[in-house]
């Protein structure tokens, strides 16, 4: 991969208990993640994906486009909007930059046409 | 009075990390690479052992993270936050067997456009004192 070349697309859906899965993997027990009535009664349109959970699918996108996850050496994410079970998100990005056998690459995670995570930069390793 | 608690820092948080915390982790945000899954398949690609993915470094800090949250000094308003922003820089991968300790700092406050930003640092070394991870929580509060 060099610069302006395009990672390879990740697609992922993730489904009704993923989010009860991700809470128990992680610890977040967060009720506006696992319980669509207290969610509701906070404002929000049901339950919502961690915020943790999408940006590790960016990680992954740029671990599975480096070769293996542990080539992922940085990444910084804003979260924007709120993400949904069982709706698509792809995972798109961009090489950016070159340097010190480091690729930058500007990676975006969409679901329904919202932004979830934007200006994420990722850095990883290339032999 | 955030402003004051500027600086301060948590108690060091110790975790050891399992071969099935892993899988668990690693099945959940859908990491399916062997080396996060199957000894052998690590030790082949020259790890010591079940390899955790790099966002596994939410499981190991939270121990760290979580009670700054919660600290009455720091004065953040949980039911109003949402996770602004995340950043984290890995350095030596992390294996099952490992003991990663975590320390964590009340690094920034600032207000703007009626929100407050709550910034800190975690630093995650492990048992040979290498780090593994430094990262960067931002979280906003809204309104009070």
């Amino acid at each position: 991969m060099k610069q302006g070349d395009q990672i390879p697309e990740l697609k992922v859906t993730p489904d009704k208990y993923l989010p009860h899965r991700y809470a128990g993997a992680s610890g977040d027990f967060n009720p506006i993640h696992v319980d669509p009535e207290f969610a509701k009664q906070v404002g929000l349109p049901g339950n919502i994906l961690h915020g943790l959970y999408t940006m590790a699918q960016v990680a992954r996108a740029n671990g599975e486009a480096a070769g293996d996850a542990t080539k992922l050496k940085r990444l910084s994410v804003q979260f924007r909007g709120m993400g949904f079970p069982e709706q698509e998100i792809t995972v798109s990005g961009t090489v950016v930059e070159e340097r010190d056998g480091r690729l930058v690459v500007d990676t975006v995670a969409e679901q329904g046409g919202n932004q979830i995570i934007r200006n994420a930069q990722a850095e990883i390793e290339v032999s | 009075m955030a402003h004051q608690a500027i600086g301060k820092k948590f108690p060091p948080y110790e975790y050891e990390v399992g071969r099935e915390k892993i899988r668990e982790y690693a099945n959940a945000v859908g990491e399916t690479n062997p080396i996060h899954h199957d000894r052998e398949a690590a030790q082949a690609a020259g790890f010591r052992d079940v390899v955790a993915p790099p966002m596994f470094a939410v499981v190991y800090a939270a121990g760290a993270v979580g009670p700054a949250i919660f600290d009455p000094e720091v004065g953040l308003n949980f039911a109003m936050m949402v996770h602004g922003g995340q950043e984290f820089v890995w350095g030596e991968p992390v294996c099952s067997g490992d003991v990663i300790t975590t320390t964590n700092e009340f690094k920034d406050y600032s207000e703007r456009d009626g929100k407050k930003f709550f910034v800190f640092e975690s630093v995650s070394t492990n048992q040979d004192a290498q780090e593994v991870c430094r990262a960067t929580w931002t979280n906003i509060v809204r309104g009070g």
